[in-house]
């Protein structure tokens, strides 16, 4: 007789700590979500040894694995009416100038060509069953679909729940050796030197608690961003941030601890997604992203009224998709900040208080039936359907809970895409938060370490990490062919698998999530909404305490316990790079969301700059960057791309 | 840490993610293979729906559905306070 309970089993995957298994390549990939996967197929079209490290599965692992909706900033595309370069400028002026400008130029620039390459591999990229003919989103010749701006169409609807098995398929018919399950944990330097030359890392497999050195000349480092910062509940760790659980800023603390530089990490915004307090991600009624422009509704059926950034109401629907009046562009669905900058302000309805004054009456509701049929079908189908947790989640369990888009009234809990309120010290790094410092080959300050995707300073989305993983990964395979593999110090190594392993001989006092909530809850008092230099310090004090103190007392019972407390060691390292950033800015500034009340002045010129900060013989070293340090975005771009552009075409 | 035997208890979370049809379920196991945070191991007997060990950890992406050959052998609960509301327009 089948069974479906199981009240105490035996591990059911070989134990190999006593194992250490060496694996010598020329590029290593650390982390294989969207940036990771390309990085790989980028590495190893150009003919070299590619090994990706994976915590998860790589086939669906990442934030962007489950899906992706609409696929931004494509400025190449045939239908596109604005160049790559207005597009970046505009990204960094509507983050006053805090922004990459480099990895969103390659975005903008090289997105197109990553969509050209998923279609060969197998993903869906256009209309080709002809759903959506003659919509007014539907370019008729190439099948292209567009969101948002329909005048520039530089964003495309496309069928992202496709990409991830196409990447995965096509990694491993370029034979990039995938070792999934495995996390990496540090990465190896030249000499054992923190700042030295990157010659490989460690990984630790999440089944079989098998350590593994990795060997390489160059690496790139492709590991999400942190979380898990202010934000953790024991009894939904899955779901306490946007991102997958797992995805914890691995990257970030192997990278500072390796001597990485690193800039705006003082900067968090509060809380935008946590299931602690919000809905089903693209799954309540709203006007933002996938539900971009949907019809809203008050309590009474009162239609709401959408305008554009002059406040002019806008009657018919189909202008929700132009730019203003004597408007070039609006950015929407990503590239725009939290705080909207009159020149890219796209339509919306119209704010809370202004509705609340003019009688509407609170609760909203989004209402597809009165959408024209194709925005219907392209909002509930197609990108609610394709987008990241949205096709079994979303799609799937309402529509056999019965709800019917042509008939229901669905409710919206918040402002904009948000669906629940958050207190100001509950915070996230979101929208263009802080990451490590590139070039323009997108190495980062230590000789053979590149970083793409969510790594980056001022990161985000799906065409975001698939270009830089790609440009990322083509140019580690070029440093390559410059020189030979270092070697691995393995007194280095032979240190890393004692601290790993370290928890398995804890004595059970302190678990993984009571670990993760202490942290939570030192940064929600100590470097919340309002900081001052005392708060941060004791913060920081505190923190040297718990390393010190609390962590030789955590502990793991098995191999996947083990990655979750390595990863929670991570989550702390984090805190104290956040910590660190924060006090190296004396200075208030509202693009960044951060104010200290000893420094209340908001921004002024002095610190209109990126701060950096890094260790260098474990001593936090702060500098600075002019905030356009990228230069002259076009000629920069081309004169490290040569190859490229001989192989694609200016 | 050689030779050492380890059990792991099915944690007792405050969310139940996944529920299994048994009769439609053939423990195929690919729902295992997929999952990026991997919080379910195989049943040790063959051909049982496997075990949501670490359910408190689970993402709520649905791939492990999504994968599924059989319709309807797994099923993604949404948490109940995570429960939209909904009404018929007027």
């Amino acid at each position: 007789m089948k069974d479906n309970s199981c009240q105490c089993l035996k591990w059911p995957y070989p134990l190999l700590y006593d194992k250490v298994q060496k694996v010598t390549t020329d590029v290593l990939i650390l982390g294989g979500g969207i940036a990771g996967c390309w990085a790989a197929i980028a590495a190893a079209k150009k003919g070299v040894r590619v090994a990706l490290v994976e915590k998860g599965a790589t086939i669906r692992s990442g934030a962007g694995g489950s899906g992706c909706d609409h696929w931004e900033s494509a400025a190449t595309n045939p239908c596109s009416r604005i160049s790559p370069e207005e597009l970046t400028q505009a990204m960094i002026k509507a983050h006053h100038g805090y922004n990459n400008g480099i990895s969103h130029y390659i975005e903008c620039r090289e997105g197109y060509d990553r969509l050209l390459d998923l279609e060969r591999f197998g993903g869906k990229i256009r209309d080709t069953e002809d759903e959506f003919l003659e919509a007014e989103f539907r370019d008729e010749k190439t099948k292209f679909l567009f969101a948002y701006d329909y005048e520039n169409k530089f964003t495309l609807r496309v069928w992202g729940t496709t990409f991830k098995p196409a990447l995965t398929k096509e990694c491993r018919r370029l034979g990039v050796k995938i070792f999934d399950r495995t996390m990496a944990t540090s990465l190896l330097t030249e000499g054992g030197k923190q700042g030295a030359k990157i010659v490989g890392a460690t990984g630790v497999n999440g089944r079989t608690g098998e350590f593994i050195t990795f060997q390489a000349k160059a690496t790139v480092l492709c590991m999400s961003r942190p979380t898990r910062i202010w934000l953790f509940s024991p009894g939904l760790p899955g779901i306490s941030e946007f991102r997958p659980p797992q995805c914890t800023g691995d990257g970030h603390a192997m990278g500072w601890n390796a001597g990485a530089e690193f800039a705006m990490m003082e900067k968090s915004v509060k809380g935008e997604w946590s299931g602690l307090r919000s809905f089903p991600p693209y799954g309540t009624g709203n006007t933002h992203n996938t539900w971009y422009a949907c019809n809203m509704v008050d309590a009474d059926g009162r239609e709401i009224p959408w305008a554009d950034r002059d406040g002019r109401t806008l009657t018919d629907i189909s202008l929700r998709y132009r730019p203003s009046l004597g408007q070039k562009l609006f950015l929407k669905g990503g590239g725009e900040s939290d705080i909207p900058t009159y020149e890219f302000q796209g339509p919306d309805i119209l704010p809370l208080e202004e509705l609340l004054a003019k009688g509407f009456k609170l609760p909203f509701y989004a209402d597809l039936t009165g959408m024209p049929e194709q925005e219907r079908k392209a909002i509930w189908g197609l990108m609610v359907g394709e987008e990241g947790k949205t096709k079994i989640p979303i799609l799937k369990t309402y529509t056999e809970a019965g709800f019917d888009p042509k008939k229901h009234l669905i409710q919206s809990y918040g402002d904009g895409w948000r669906s629940g309120g958050f207190l100001p010290q509950e915070r996230q790094l979101f929208g263009l938060p802080g990451g490590m410092v590139n070039d323009w080959n997108l190495k980062t300050n230590l000789e053979g370490l590149y970083a793409a995707g969510d790594q980056l300073l001022a990161s985000n989305c799906h065409g975001h990490a698939a270009a830089t993983g790609h440009y990322a990964g083509r140019h580690a395979a070029d440093y390559t062919k410059e020189g030979a593999v270092s070697k691995i110090d393995s007194n280095q190594a032979k240190k890393e698998r004692i601290r790993i392993y370290a928890p398995l001989k804890g004595d059970g006092r302190i678990g993984w999530k009571e670990m993760n909530m202490r942290i939570t809850r030192l940064m929600q008092h100590y470097c919340g909404e309002i900081k001052t230099e005392e708060l941060l310090t004791t913060g920081l004090g505190l923190l040297k305490n718990i390393q010190k103190l609390e962590v030789p007392q955590i502990s793991a019972q098995n191999p996947h316990e083990l990655v979750r407390t390595l990863e929670v060691l991570n989550i702390l390292t984090n805190a104290e790079i956040i910590l660190n950033a924060c006090m190296a800015r004396k200075a208030s500034s509202k693009p960044l969301h951060f104010r200290r009340s000893d420094y209340p002045e908001m921004d002024p010129p002095d610190w209109k700059k990126f701060i950096t900060i890094k260790l260098e013989k474990n001593k936090v070293e702060i500098g600075e960057k002019p905030l356009d340090y990228y230069g002259q975005l076009k000629e920069k771009y081309e004169s490290h791309n040569s190859d490229y552009l001989e192989e694609h075409g200016s | 840490m050689k030779g050492k035997k380890i059990f792991i208890h099915p944690e007792t979370a405050a969310l139940k993610p996944l529920s299994f049809n048994i009769e439609l379920c053939d423990g195929c196991n690919r729902c295992v293979e997929v999952c990026q945070v991997d919080i379910l191991v195989p049943h040790p007997n063959k051909g049982n729906p496997p075990v949501v060990v670490y359910p408190g950890e689970c993402w709520y992406g649905g791939c492990c559905v999504a994968i599924c050959p059989k319709p309807g052998a797994i099923k993604l609960n949404t948490p109940l306070m995570n429960r939209v509301y909904w009404k018929e327009k007027a």
